[in-house]
C-alpha cells in the first residue's frame, strides 16, 4: 500500500441526515483532486433502520471502498454497538457523548466524544450534531477550517444566510473542540493539481446515454435503477430529451420501441423484477429489428429479494430474456466510467445491427459515488447509425424492410418518411413484412428469415474489444470475474502482493458476444484460475463452461447482499492456494 | 412533404385480409381506410399500430406505416410513436381481449394521459384467434370453450371505463354501419387527445349470440335521442344500457390539451425523433459543470 488512503464511515438511522456530511466530505476530497468512492449499506426503509455509509479517499486510483476504517462517526448508539469492534489501532470513533455510550474499543482506538449540547449551545442539537462532527473530522484530517467554511457555505446557500451561519458556527465549535481534545492523523492529506467532481454509477449510465444521443427515456421507479429516472427528469430539458414515467415495466419496454421506430435513440432502466416484465418486448425489438437499450441494475433476488442490496444474480435472466433464437447484445460495465463509455458504444452496435441491448449494472456500481474528471469524459462520441434511413425518398422506391442481404442487415427506414411505407411485425414475416406465420406458413421462407437475422451476428465478436488481463502475466493465480467485481479484484492485488502472492485478473464486460478465444487463452496461460462472482450459483462460471468448456480451479462467491471487500477476495485466493478449496464464501464483517 | 394528392379509401388498401368470410372486421377495416381518406391523410403520415389477435392483423391490410406488435401492447407502442414524433397521426387497432383484457392497464393510462391516439377496438365479445373463449366483454352466462357452464363474470364496459379514466373522445360504432363508423373514426382522428371508438364487430365463427342480427335489432343512434356529449353522466347512463336497445355514436367529448401539447420538451423544439443526436457544446458544458 502506498499513498494516502483514508476511509470514513458514518452510521445512523434513515432520516438522520447522513447524506449531508457525506456530500460535504466527498466534495472536499475531490476538490483536492483525490480519488474517491463511497458505498452506502442501507435498508429498505425511508425513516429509521440502520444506514452505514463508507467514504474512501485515496491518492492512487482505487475502485472499492476498501478494507479498513480510519474514522467511525456514530450518529446513534446502534452504530457504536454494531461497528466499534471493526475499528483497529490508530483509528478514531466520533460520537455524541450526550446520548451515546462508547463500548470497549481495541487498543489504540481513540474514542472522541463530542458534548453536542454544550458545543451547539443547545441549538437544534439533533440536527447540528452531524455538522459539529464534520468540524472535528476536518481537524483530524489536518485541514484548515476555512476549507470547511467555504464548503458549508456552498452546501447551504440555497437555504439562506441564517442557516449558513448556524452551520459554520457549530462546525467551528466541533473543530475547536477537536483541537483541544483529539489527535490529528499523522498523514498529510494531499492536494493534487486537477480538481474532480462526483457522480454515481447511475449518473454515469444516464450521462453516457445522453452523450450517445438518447432523446427518449421511459421508466417505472424501481430501486436501485431509479437514479437514472431522476437524472433524466432533472437534465431532460437541458439535453432536449423527453422523460416519461409509465404505468409498469411492460409499458416501458414497449413504449421505447415505439419511440425508437420514429428514429429516436431510446433508453430505459429497471431492476430484476421489472426486467422480468420487459422480456417479451426485448424479443419484439429483435424480431421487428428496432434498436433500443435496456438497463437492468441488479439487486439481490430472487423475487422482491433484498431491494437495497447488491448481487450479480440476473445473468441468466438476461441470457434468457425472451423466447426463441434472437440477436441481442449483453454487457456488464466494470465501473462507473466504463459504464459511461459503454453507452455510446452499445447504442452504435444496436443501431448498426438493429437489435436490442441489455446492460447489466448492479447496486454496487449504480448507487456508489465516485470521483470523476469531466475532462476525461467524451461527451461527443462517434455516433454511427449504420444503415438507418432518416430522409424522405426521392421518387418511387421498391423498399423492402426485411430485404435479404449478405450481411443480414436490411436498411431500416424510420416511420414517417415518404417512399418507405412499410409494416414492422413481431409475427414471422417475409422481406416485404407480409406475415408468414398464419395461414401462409412457409417453412422455406421462415428458415430464410431466421438465417437473415442470424447472419447479422456471424462475426459479431470482431465488433468488440477483448477483455484485458490486469496484473503481471506470470502470476501465481488468475482471477476471472465479470462486471462490478472489477473493483474488489483490482484492489485485492496489492493485498495479495503483501501476502506474497502474485495475482492477475480478467474482468469480462461483454457477455454477448463473448470473447471465448481470449478467455481460453487466459485460461491456457494461467497457473491457477479462480472465478469471482457476486452470486450463489456461479452464474458466470456456468455460462463460461457452457460456451467454452472452461472450468476453473476454484470459485469465490458472495451472496449475502453486501459487495466484496478486497480482503474477502484475497482471503479466498489464499485459501484456494493453501487448501485447494473449490469454493470460498467470505464472511461479511460489517452488518447493517 | 413533397406531394399532397387527395386520396381515396382504395389508396389505403394493403394486402387482402385473411379473416373468415362474413367477419365484422371487414366493415371496420373499410371504415378506417375511408376515415384516413376523409381526413385527408397521406399513407406515410400515418402509423397504424396493433397488438395481436384477429383484428390486430389490420396494419398489414392498410397502406400506412404499420406496427404489428405484442398481445395487449398496442397502446404503449403507439404512445412511443406519438410522443417521439407528434407530427404523425397514430391509430391503434385491436380487439376486446387485446385492449380490455391483457392490455387493460395500458388502456387506463393512455386514456388518463390523454395521449393523441385514436384507439379503434373491434369488439366481438369473444377470443377468436384462440378459437372461442370468454372475453372481458362476454355477457354473464355465455357458454364458450373456457366457460362450458356459462361465464360467471361481469362484463367490462369500455365506454364508461374510458370516460372514468379520462379519455376525451369516447364513441361506440357497429361494423355493419360503415358510414357511421367512418365518421366516428374520422372525428376521433381530428380530435386532439385520446379517443376510443369501440366497435361491435361480430365474430361469425365463435360468437353465435352477438351476431349481426343481434345488433341490427337493438342498435339505436345517440343522434336520435339528442344526447349532449359534454354530459359524462348521461353518457355513462346510455353506455350502461344493454338490452333491447344498444346505443351507438358519440357518447362523450371534451376539449383538453393532449400529452404532446403539454410536454414541456415539445414546447422547446420539434419532434424529438427529428432532433440531432449529439449534444451541443453548451449542453455538454452544463452536464460537466453539474459534476463539479
Amino acid at each position: 500500500m502506498s499513498g494516502y488512503d483514508m476511509a470514513i464511515a458514518i452510521g445512523g438511522e434513515a432520516g438522520q441526515g447522513i447524506a449531508t456530511p457525506g456530500d460535504i466530505l466527498a466534495r472536499l476530497f475531490v476538490r483536492r483532486g483525490l480519488n474517491f468512492n463511497s458505498y452506502n449499506a442501507f435498508q429498505s426503509i425511508v425513516r429509521g433502520g440502520h444506514i452505514f455509509l463508507t467514504l474512501r479517499t485515496t491518492e492512487e486510483t482505487k475502485y472499492s471502498h476498501g478494507d479498513k476504517l480510519d474514522i467511525l462517526l456514530c450518529l446513534n448508539q446502534d452504530t457504536m454497538d454494531k461497528h466499534l469492534h471493526f475499528m483497529k489501532a490508530g483509528s478514531k470513533v466520533i460520537y455524541n457523548s450526550d446520548n451515546i455510550t462508547p463500548g470497549s474499543a481495541a487498543d489504540g482506538v481513540q474514542l472522541c466524544g463530542l458534548p453536542i449540547a454544550e458545543l451547539t449551545g443547545n441549538a437544534r442539537a439533533g440536527l447540528n450534531q452531524n455538522t459539529v462532527a464534520v468540524g472535528a473530522i476536518l481537524y483530524m484530517l489536518g485541514l484548515e477550517f476555512q476549507v470547511l467554511k467555504d464548503s458549508l457555505t456552498q452546501q447551504f446557500q440555497r437555504k439562506g444566510e441564517a442557516i449558513v451561519n448556524e452551520n459554520v458556527k457549530v462546525a467551528q465549535a466541533g473543530y475547536e473542540h477537536a483541537i483541544k481534545n483529539f489527535e490529528r492523523f499523522p498523514d498529510e492529506i494531499p492536494m493534487l493539481s486537477t480538481p474532480r467532481g462526483v457522480w454515481s454509477g447511475n449518473d454515469a449510465l444516464a450521462m453516457g446515454g445522453a452523450a450517445a444521443g438518447v432523446k427518449f427515456y421511459a421508466a417505472y421507479p424501481m430501486s436501485p435503477s431509479t437514479g437514472l429516472l431522476h437524472w433524466f427528469a432533472n437534465n431532460g430539458r437541458n439535453i432536449g430529451a423527453m422523460v416519461r414515467q409509465i404505468e409498469d415495466e411492460i409499458g416501458v419496454a414497449n413504449i421505447v420501441i415505439g419511440a425508437a421506430h420514429t428514429g429516436a435513440r431510446t433508453l430505459s432502466a429497471t431492476s430484476g423484477g421489472g426486467f422480468a416484465l420487459m422480456t417479451e418486448a426485448i424479443g419484439a425489438s429483435s424480431m421487428m429489428e428496432i434498436p433500443t437499450v435496456y438497463i437492468d441494475v441488479m439487486r439481490a433476488g430472487p423475487s422482491t429479494g433484498v431491494p437495497t442490496k447488491t448481487e450479480q444474480g440476473d445473468l441468466w435472466q438476461a441470457l434468457g430474456a425472451s423466447q426463441g433464437d434472437f440477436q441481442r447484445f449483453i454487457a456488464a460495465p466494470l465501473h462507473a466510467q466504463d459504464a459511461f463509455n459503454l453507452m455510446a458504444e452499445i447504442f452504435n452496435l444496436t443501431d448498426r445491427f438493429q437489435c436490442p441491448a441489455i446492460v447489466l449494472s448492479d447496486l454496487l456500481i449504480s448507487e456508489g459515488h465516485y470521483s470523476v474528471d469531466p475532462e476525461e469524459l467524451d461527451f461527443f462520441p462517434t455516433i454511427d447509425r449504420g444503415s438507418t434511413i432518416t430522409e424522405h425518398a426521392v421518387g418511387k422506391t421498391d423498399y423492402l424492410r426485411y430485404k435479404f442481404t449478405e450481411s443480414g442487415i436490411s436498411p431500416r427506414a424510420v416511420a414517417g418518411l415518404e417512399g418507405y411505407v412499410h409494416v414492422v411485425a413481431t409475427d414471422e414475416h417475409e422481406e416485404n413484412s407480409g406475415l408468414i406465420s398464419d395461414e401462409f406458413t412457409n417453412p422455406h421462407k421462415r428458415r430464410a428469415m431466421v438465417e437473415k437475422r442470424s447472419r447479422k451476428f456471424e462475426n459479431i465478436v470482431a465488433e468488440i474489444a477483448p477483455p484485458e488481463l490486469v496484473g503481471p502475466a506470470d502470476a501465481d493465480v488468475t482471477m476471472i470475474g465479470w462486471g462490478s467485481t472489477f473493483a474488489a479484484m483490482h484492489d485485492s492485488l496489492a493485498l495479495l502482493t503483501d501476502r506474497g502472492i502474485t495475482a492477475n485478473f480478467l474482468s469480462v464486460k461483454w457477455i454477448v458476444p463473448l470473447h471465448a478465444d481470449k478467455i481460453a487463452e487466459v485460461f491456457a496461460n494461467a497457473k491457477r484460475t479462480i472465478i469471482v462472482e457476486n452470486n450463489q450459483s456461479g452464474q458466470f462460471a456456468r455460462y463460461l463452461r457452457g460456451e467454452t468448456g472452461l472450468v476453473p480451479d476454484g470459485h469465490i462467491r458472495k451472496y449475502d447482499g453486501e459487495p466484496f471487500m478486497p480482503h474477502h477476495i484475497a482471503d479466498g485466493v489464499e485459501d484456494n492456494l493453501k487448501n485447494n478449496t473449490e469454493q470460498f464464501i467470505p464472511f461479511q464483517e460489517i452488518v447493517v | 412533404m413533397t406531394t399532397t394528392i387527395e386520396l381515396t379509401a382504395k389508396d389505403f388498401k394493403g394486402v387482402d385480409p385473411d379473416w373468415c368470410p362474413g367477419c365484422g372486421h371487414f366493415g371496420v377495416l373499410n371504415s378506417i381506410q375511408r376515415a384516413y381518406a376523409d381526413v385527408g391523410l397521406q399513407p406515410h403520415e400515418v402509423v397504424t399500430v396493433s397488438g395481436i389477435g384477429c383484428s390486430s392483423n389490420a396494419p398489414g391490410y392498410i397502406n400506412t406505416y404499420g406496427m404489428h406488435t405484442l398481445h395487449g401492447r398496442a397502446l404503449p407502442f403507439a404512445t412511443g410513436v406519438k410522443m417521439a414524433n407528434h407530427e404523425l397521426t397514430v391509430i391503434a387497432t385491436g380487439g376486446d381481449g387485446d385492449g380490455y383484457g391483457i392490455g387493460a392497464g395500458h388502456f387506463t393510462h393512455a386514456a388518463r394521459r390523454n395521449v393523441d391516439i385514436t384507439y379503434v377496438v373491434m369488439n366481438n365479445q369473444i377470443y377468436g384467434l384462440t378459437t372461442g373463449q370468454m372475453s372481458p366483454t362476454s355477457r354473464p352466462g355465455l357458454t364458450t370453450k373456457s366457460t362450458p357452464f356459462g361465464s360467471i363474470e361481469y362484463p367490462y364496459n369500455p365506454i364508461t371505463s374510458a370516460i372514468m379514466n379520462g379519455a376525451t373522445y369516447v364513441a361506440r360504432g357497429y361494423s355493419g354501419d360503415i358510414r357511421g363508423t367512418t365518421k366516428l373514426i374520422a372525428d376521433g382522428i381530428r380530435h386532439k387527445g385520446f379517443s376510443l371508438i369501440d366497435i361491435h364487430s361480430p365474430c361469425v365463427t365463435f360468437n353465435l349470440e352477438n351476431t349481426h342480427d343481434f345488433f341490427k335489432q337493438r342498435i339505436k343512434k345517440l343522434d336520435e335521442v339528442e344526447h349532449d356529449a359534454s354530459d359524462w353522466k348521461a353518457a355513462c347512463e346510455y353506455a350502461m344500457e344493454w338490452g333491447d336497445t344498444i346505443y351507438t355514436g358519440l357518447f362523450f367529448e371534451v376539449e383538453s390539451e393532449s400529452l404532446s401539447q403539454l410536454d414541456p420538451i415539445l414546447k422547446e423544439g420539434g419532434p424529438i425523433a427529428k432532433r440531432s443526436l449529439p449534444l451541443t457544446p453548451e449542453q455538454a458544458d452544463r452536464l460537466k459543470s453539474r459534476l463539479m
